[in-house]
């Protein structure tokens, strides 16, 4: 492989990172939305919000990424591969993200909520000054081991034509003929991304639980 | 909005789509059954008093799991061959789930060993079990008991994953999807059909899951 193809991999390896980068943080703001109407104490949204976890926990990844790319054509909106796969693994995040702080607002303890509320705090203020901040503390680990999935996720884009590095490697391999070696150097690039975040993760989580003890 | 919805094609296809179900159901069990045998397997050379051998299997485990499964089936599909095993996509598919989903079930199933403590096993070896016996009696069965909401969630995870396996196009569900949507061009009708079944499909598994765990597990804790 010369230096002319793995140049072109370094572009797919930029979409990449900026698909995950998108999907993270956009991911990021609608999941805080899920994880509050989880966490509503109002049973209809609860109930509702529940679903929406449901269904993207119980589909695969792929379809949600299909259903996305031609639904969203079908209501008339008109998008590029990039767009509508960002909103595609978008969704999905929210949905995953949605659930792990789900879990950590309730592994606040109640006293927390119960202190704010003598002290006449609103909604708005006990949540982001009382309860968020120990609740994300408490997310830290899980939510890094899902962006790790969501980098891994991104891949499924090349199954729907969005040009990143899986596909990269796909075109690549097609022109060289040496599947082995490109698909070596991709997964190498994937592994590259991931591992950091993997052992810093596992480092957050340890450290969460010797300050606990 | 002047699009009408026509669900005729996915009717037509109704009885592939049903057996590729099945398919999907073959790849899933296939591939559970591989990474237990794995998952197992690591457990037993992590433990080993062979330093390299501990370091291989944590390089394993690592590797597969900050690697997209995508490129993983993509690299086996192509490295088979030239390992002299020429193996249809299915076979193929299911030797990467059971490989992917063995990297996690490792990790779970050790957690679940070191739950044990070793005051457990000292008994057993104290009571005069083989080292295997004290194994698969002592550890494994209350481990496997610890770990099982974990692996199970994980193995819902490797049901949806098999999905993946349509980029080789191995005999499941995703793919066969794919083969009607080409035909008939009606891409949103198929795909939104084709995930309600995904979602029939792993509310099943986990009532099979309920099932075993009812049926073997039940026994008291102390």
């Amino acid at each position: 492989m010369g230096r002319e193809e793995f140049l072109f991999l370094l572009t797919g390896l930029k979409w990449t990172v900026a698909l995950s980068a998108v999907a993270f943080v956009c991911g990021c703001v609608a999941g805080l939305m899920v994880a509050l109407l989880r966490t509503s104490g109002v049973a209809i949204v609860e109930r509702l919000t529940a679903g929406y976890i449901a269904v993207f926990q119980g589909t695969p990844l792929l379809m949600q990424l299909f259903v996305v790319y031609y639904g969203l054509a079908l209501i008339g909106i008109q998008m590029d591969a990039w767009a509508a796969v960002s909103v595609g693994l978008t969704l999905h995040a929210s949905a995953f993200l949605g659930e792990i702080w789900r879990g950590s607002i309730e592994a606040v303890p109640r006293g927390q909520t119960e202190a704010a509320k003598a002290l006449g705090l609103g909604y708005v203020s006990r949540m982001k000054d009382v309860v968020l901040p120990q609740a994300i503390r408490i997310s830290l680990p899980a939510t890094i081991g899902f962006l790790v999935q969501l980098i891994k996720g991104t891949s499924l884009a090349s199954i729907v034509g969005f040009t990143e590095l899986t596909r990269a490697g796909n075109i690549i391999s097609n022109q060289i003929f040496q599947p082995l070696t490109v698909f070596g150097i991709v997964g190498a690039l994937y592994f590259l991304m991931c591992c950091p975040l993997t052992i810093y993760g596992a480092h957050l989580e340890r450290k969460f639980l010797t300050a606990s003890r | 909005m002047n699009y009408t919805l026509d669900f005729t094609p996915v009717l037509d296809g109704l009885p592939n789509l049903l057996s590729a179900c099945l398919g999907t159901f073959t790849l899933a069990i296939c591939g559970m059954l591989l990474a237990i045998v794995i998952g197992i397997g690591g457990v037993i050379l992590r433990q080993s008093q062979f330093k390299p051998l501990r370091w291989l299997v944590i390089g394993f485990v690592e590797l597969i799991r900050n690697t997209p499964f995508l490129v993983q089936i993509f690299f086996i599909y192509f490295a088979l061959p030239l390992a002299g095993i020429r193996l249809d996509p299915t076979p193929t598919a299911i030797i990467a789930l059971g490989i992917n989903g063995g990297a996690y079930a490792i990790e779970i199933i050790r957690g679940g060993v070191q739950s044990i403590s070793k005051g457990q096993t000292e008994a057993g070896l104290a009571l005069g079990l083989h080292k295997a016996q004290v194994f698969r009696l002592i550890i494994l069965k209350p481990a496997l008991r610890t770990i099982y909401p974990s692996l199970t969630s994980q193995f819902i995870l490797l049901t949806l994953t098999t999905s993946i396996a349509s980029a080789i196009s191995a005999y499941e569900l995703t793919s066969v999807s794919q083969r009607i949507e080409s035909d008939s061009f009606r891409s949103f009708e198929v795909y939104f059909t084709v995930t309600a079944f995904y979602l029939v499909i792993s509310w099943v598994m986990m009532r099979i899951f309920a099932f075993f765990s009812a049926r073997y597990f039940s026994y008291p804790l102390r």
